[in-house]
């Protein structure tokens, strides 16, 4: 059996074994979240051809205010069937967090498998007010900002700096949707030019409808393994050999968005700099956010993606965005390309919160 | 905003906050609540454990698999446990003391909460045998709304055997 590279945080080496998610859509009106869920779960479990009864730890990332209802979460678990009863947890956050929880969990070292889902609906409520309600509540929320002007501000903050141009978020769009054309479960996906796209009106000025993330409908899930029960259940794990996240204020006023602090602390405890990153997986939704991201990590800030670092090869959030799994799929993603070979070394990045609050990094690599 | 007397201090504000969504009932609710317009209780029956669900959401908690099909319930069940509403509270519709009550239809395998009538609530017990009563066919629709509440049906209460496994 081959050594698991040593990781930089924790003792015990956890990796990622299985990945799998639901076809993003604009709008799934057939089935509820234990619907969209339920297939997602037997093929993460069947890729490894186990069944719930050898999951040790479950954690998922969801948000009621998606539903419209309580304790959802509790709802979800359905698609698992956890009897006999298993220990569980749940993040009111993207379930790249609810992947964390489970990795703190694996270094208890009495448990070596642990399945983490998320999953979010979109289209059954006004994501504009939904997502106003997560800024503070005394100041900002009154003031029901939605996230595409917070993110217009932000890519305005980058023009007025002359850290980017229009046109960087055109190459940016147009390289992810292209790039999307070889993802089976992206949303969207297209060829067009920069040029072509930029002849698009603005949404909210300076961005215009290719910088936007779709709404979308989504659930994904991952399972870890530790140590010699990763390597049982998969050729090649992608072990995460480094992963960290760190928050900002949530007093807007009180940031610069035109850099990401917290994502450059993550990246360097988490070690993305101690060696080259052929896949970055960037949970930006808003085609300006990999511009910050990219400087925040240390990696060559291009647009066109001509580099050496493949830049959201998925099509990442541009092409499908469900919240609460978006920073999840980032991770399986990016794990994916090292399970099947392809490369050794990636880097993936979620985001929570409003214009990249909060930022999660984690380094993967093949044995 | 309010100011507290005496105070220059802004110590309160109202935010008032108003969501709505479009609910999605999802591929095993909707003949079930299809069925509620109809006068009918439908569930789905897991393949594995082949217990009944209703109102189904879809999978076996138990199993983590899908629930399949569309089982048409009676009308009837059992009352498997009860209290008695003596508080009064905002919004009440009903008169108290009322009965509410968990009903396990004949067939199903989980039991539904539910309004008991037509019985005064001190002499309403675990066993009772109640049947539904539904709204006018012109006024049923596609919720539990549809059906009134659930009364005595005059059946010998049920044997505690046949239902303790639902408590
Ligand atoms: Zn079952």
């Amino acid at each position: 059996m081959p050594a698991a590279p040593a990781p930089r945080q924790g003792r015990r080496p956890v990796a990622v074994v299985s990945f799998a998610q639901a076809p993003n859509v604009r709008r799934d009106t057939a089935h509820n979240e234990v619907e969209l869920l339920l297939p997602v779960i037997g093929e993460v479990l069947g890729n490894l051809g186990i069944t719930k009864d050898d999951i040790g730890f479950i954690c998922s990332g969801s948000t009621d205010y998606l539903i419209g209802g309580p304790f959802s979460f509790v709802a979800a678990l359905d698609a698992v069937g956890v009897w006999p009863p298993k220990s569980e947890s749940h993040v009111e956050m993207d379930a790249a967090w609810a992947l964390y929880e489970a990795w703190v969990r694996l270094q208890e070292g009495d448990v070596d498998t642990a399945l983490v889902y998320g999953f979010g609906k979109s289209s059954m409520g006004d994501l504009g007010k939904i997502l106003a309600l997560q800024l503070d509540p005394y100041v900002m929320a009154p003031l029901w900002p939605d996230p595409v002007s917070l993110a217009a501000l932000q890519a305005r903050a980058l023009l007025d700096h002359g850290l980017a141009t229009e046109r960087d978020f055109a190459e940016v769009a147009a390289r992810s949707r292209r790039s999307a054309l070889d993802n089976p479960k992206a949303q969207v996906a297209y060829d067009r030019s920069a040029d072509d796209l930029l002849g698009e009106d603005y949404v909210v000025a300076p961005l215009r409808r290719h910088a936007l993330p779709p709404l979308t409908d989504g659930a994904a899930a991952v399972m870890l393994a530790a140590g010699d029960r990763a390597f049982e259940l998969c050729e090649r794990p992608a072990w995460i050999t480094g992963i960290d996240h760190r928050v900002e204020t949530h007093a807007l006023g009180a940031r610069d968005l035109t850099s990401s602090p917290s994502t450059a602390k993550a990246a360097e405890v988490a070690g993305v700099s101690a060696g080259p990153v052929e896949v970055v997986e960037l949970h930006a939704p808003f085609a300006p956010q990999e511009l910050v991201l990219c400087r925040a990590l240390g990696l060559p800030v291009d647009p066109t993606g001509a580099g050496s670092t493949s830049v959201n090869p998925s099509g990442g959030p541009l092409a499908a965005n469900a919240l609460m799994a978006g920073g999840l799929i980032r991770i399986g993603e990016a794990a994916a390309r090292i399970i099947d070979g392809r490369v050794s070394r990636v880097v993936a990045h979620a985001t929570s919160g409003p214009v990249l609050q909060q930022n999660l990094v984690a380094v993967l690599e093949g044995a | 905003m309010a100011d507290r007397p005496g105070s220059d201090q802004v110590t309160t504000l109202d935010t008032p906050i108003r969501l709505d969504y479009h609910f999605s009932a999802g591929a095993a609710a909707t003949p079930y609540l299809r069925g509620l317009a109809e006068g009918k209780f439908v569930g789905q029956r897991c393949p594995v454990c082949r217990k009944v669900y209703i109102p189904p959401r879809g999978s076996c908690p138990t199993d983590g698999v899908a629930t399949e099909g569309a089982e048409v319930l009676a009308d009837k069940g059992t009352v498997t446990t009860y209290c008695v509403v003596n508080v009064p509270f905002a919004g009440q519709s009903i008169e108290i003391p009322y009965i509410c009550a968990q009903v396990l239809l004949d067939g199903a395998d989980i039991s539904f909460m539910s309004l008991i009538q037509e019985i005064p609530a001190d002499q309403v017990r675990m066993g009772l045998r109640v049947e539904a009563v539904w709204v006018p066919p012109e006024e049923r629709g596609p919720t539990l709304a549809s059906v009134e509440y659930f009364r005595p049906n005059g059946e010998p209460d049920a044997d505690y055997d046949s239902y303790k496994a639902y408590l």
